[in-house]
């Protein structure tokens, strides 16, 4: 006996199933076709800018010339400040939340507001910056100020990558270690710690690539228009790379002349990000690596 | 003497009612077997002599467990320190990222141990107890994630041994190995027997047979049967008893 079924059933079927597959493909190339036109434009038209000046020395002549080196140095530290701010206070913030506090309605609560902060614009945080850390706390326009606005958009990134890090290490090493007469906080310092450290390290260097773009939070925090000579300390002001580029593309004497410069400096930010990237990766490698040979 | 003694113990998972009214007591420097099928309570008994229950939400013991005299759930009771009196063996081997002496070394450091030799000394003799030095004296510097799942099991028992507890818990420690790794370990019981007091859960009839003194067959929740193991398996008083070892039903 058969089972009644219409015998072009199967081959409709098929038919669909390749349709959609194809339409999918052709979706998919589609987007990393964009996302390569736009990488392959901003590099085509940057690239030819790019030489030891560029990257060496200061703007000069109105910023029409000259290189972006303060930009870059600028872009450095408040990527280091805002490291140094974001990764201790995510990483205890994210282990309290997946360790210490208690489940619950509390708990719940602060997990979707720091997702929330994640989704909140970063002008905001920009305009929080400027009146917390600037003039409440008066730090002035400094890196200071900056480093702190653009490591509090990052943090949201480190606390959830750090808490998924811890719950997601399988209870049988928290019982191992408990077991041998560890307290709770030697088990989180020996033992989980060491395991989800190449998860927290990657998120926070993506979280600070993502970061080291961004524009707005130290558009009222730190980033200075045009500045002759290097930061001295945490309290100067910086130029800034994604300042700097929205400053040489909008405003400035000869935008004609300065066009190539914007895209020069968009090379560097996109080198910069693609490299923090790929630096994700390799430390996640590595220390994936010292967990199973160490 | 007695080592472990439970008084009336009933223990609850929210509001599943887990342990029955258990009371046993289990001698100093003895092997005894829990067996019994599936569900039964048989780990989670297990699991309240070093208090690992605690750390699951909304469970809920009732009656007196001691060892050595105290009761380990009174309030000056140091949870940390009865661990460390108090050891035990995963069904599941869950060595740590470390290396191999690490993850031995690693209660001696946790309960504040720093003398370098004595450490060297002390991993050195745990891995001889658990047969594994002549495997690993080579590389003890390699991830414990090198070993076999047998050799891993063993590195569990050197690591629990190493604090030297008075109480070693195993729960199912041979489920997941081979049998010629099973009989490594079945011969490590044995060693131990005499010296420590032994309490292992196991699903092998045979196991349990081979390596204990007394047995304690559990079944859905309750203690139906406590006795010498000879008796228990030549001629338990019980008939569920005598059902599960004769295997109609578990
Ligand atoms: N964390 C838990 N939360 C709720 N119920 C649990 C939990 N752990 C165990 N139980 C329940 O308690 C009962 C006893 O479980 P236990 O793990 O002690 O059985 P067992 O005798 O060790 O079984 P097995 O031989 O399969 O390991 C089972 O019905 C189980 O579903
Ligand atoms: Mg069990």
């Amino acid at each position: 006996m058969s089972l009644p079924i219409d015998s072009s059933y199967r081959r409709r079927k098929l038919w669909l199933q390749q349709a959609v597959f194809a339409l999918f493909r052709v979706l998919s190339y589609a987007v990393v076709a964009v996302l390569f036109l736009i990488l392959g434009f901003i590099l085509f038209h940057g690239a030819g800018v790019i030489d030891w000046t560029f990257l060496t020395e200061a703007p000069t002549d109105g910023m029409t010339s000259g290189g972006i080196w303060p930009a870059i140095v600028g872009t450095f530290w408040l990527m280091v400040g805002s490291a140094l701010f974001a990764f201790p206070v995510g990483l205890i913030s994210g282990i309290y939340m997946s360790e210490y506090a208690p489940d619950g309605r509390l708990v719940a609560f602060i997990r979707t507001m720091t997702n929330n902060l994640a989704g909140i614009p970063s002008i905001v945080f920009g305009l929080f910056g400027m009146a917390f850390f600037v003039n409440y706390l008066s730090f002035g326009d400094s890196i200071l100020a900056g480093s702190l606005t653009l490591g509090l958009l990052a943090l949201p990134v480190v606390i959830r990558t750090t808490e998924d890090a811890f719950r997601d290490i399988a209870p049988s090493y928290r019982e191992g270690s408990l077991a041998l007469g560890a307290t709770k906080a030697q088990t989180i310092w020996r033992v989980l710690l060491p395991m989800a450290m190449p998860r927290v390290i990657t998120g926070l260097i993506l979280s600070l690539g993502r970061v080291s773009g961004e524009t707005a939070p130290i558009l009222f925090t730190c980033a200075a228009y045009f500045l002759p000579k290097l930061p001295e300390s945490m309290f100067d002001q910086c130029m800034a790379l994604p300042y700097h580029l929205y400053v040489v593309a909008t405003s400035g004497t000869d935008i004609e002349a300065q066009m190539p410069i914007a895209y020069g400096t968009a090379f560097v930010l996109i080198v910069i990000v693609l490299a923090m990237n790929l630096l994700a990766n390799a430390v996640r490698k590595h220390f994936e690596k010292k967990l199973k040979s160490k | 003497m007695n080592k472990i003694e439970a008084k009336n113990v009933d223990f609850y998972y929210g509001s599943f009612h887990a342990l029955k009214h258990i009371s046993l007591d289990i001698p100093q420097n003895e092997v005894v077997a829990f067996i019994g099928p599936s569900g039964c309570g048989k780990s989670t008994f297990l699991r309240l002599f070093n208090r690992m229950n605690d750390l699951i939400p909304g469970t809920r013991l009732t009656g007196q467990i001691s060892i050595d005299g105290t009761d380990i759930y009174g309030r000056s009771v140091d949870v940390d320190l009865l661990r460390r009196d108090v050891g035990m063996v995963f069904q599941r081997p869950n060595p740590f990222p470390k290396s191999i002496f690490e993850n031995v070394a690693y209660g001696l450091r946790v309960n504040g141990v720093k003398d370098r030799a004595f450490i060297a000394q002390r991993v050195e003799e745990a891995l001889k107890g658990a047969a594994l030095w002549d495997e690993v004296k080579d590389k003890l510097k390699e991830s414990a994630y090198a070993l076999s799942g047998g050799q891993q099991q063993r590195l569990c028992i050197a690591r629990a041994m190493a604090v030297e507890p008075s109480v070693l818990l195993m729960d199912e420690p041979a489920s997941a190995l081979d049998p010629i790794s099973t009989a490594k370990i079945e011969e490590l019981i044995c060693d131990l027997s005499g010296r420590t007091t032994v309490v292992i859960v196991t699903h092998s009839m045979q196991q349990a047979a081979r390596v204990s003194n007394k047995t304690a067959f559990f079944y859905l929740g309750e203690m139906v049967e406590y006795g010498e193991t000879k008796k228990i398996f030549t001629n338990p008083d019980q008939e569920a008893t005598q059902n599960y070892i004769t295997g109609r039903f578990g």
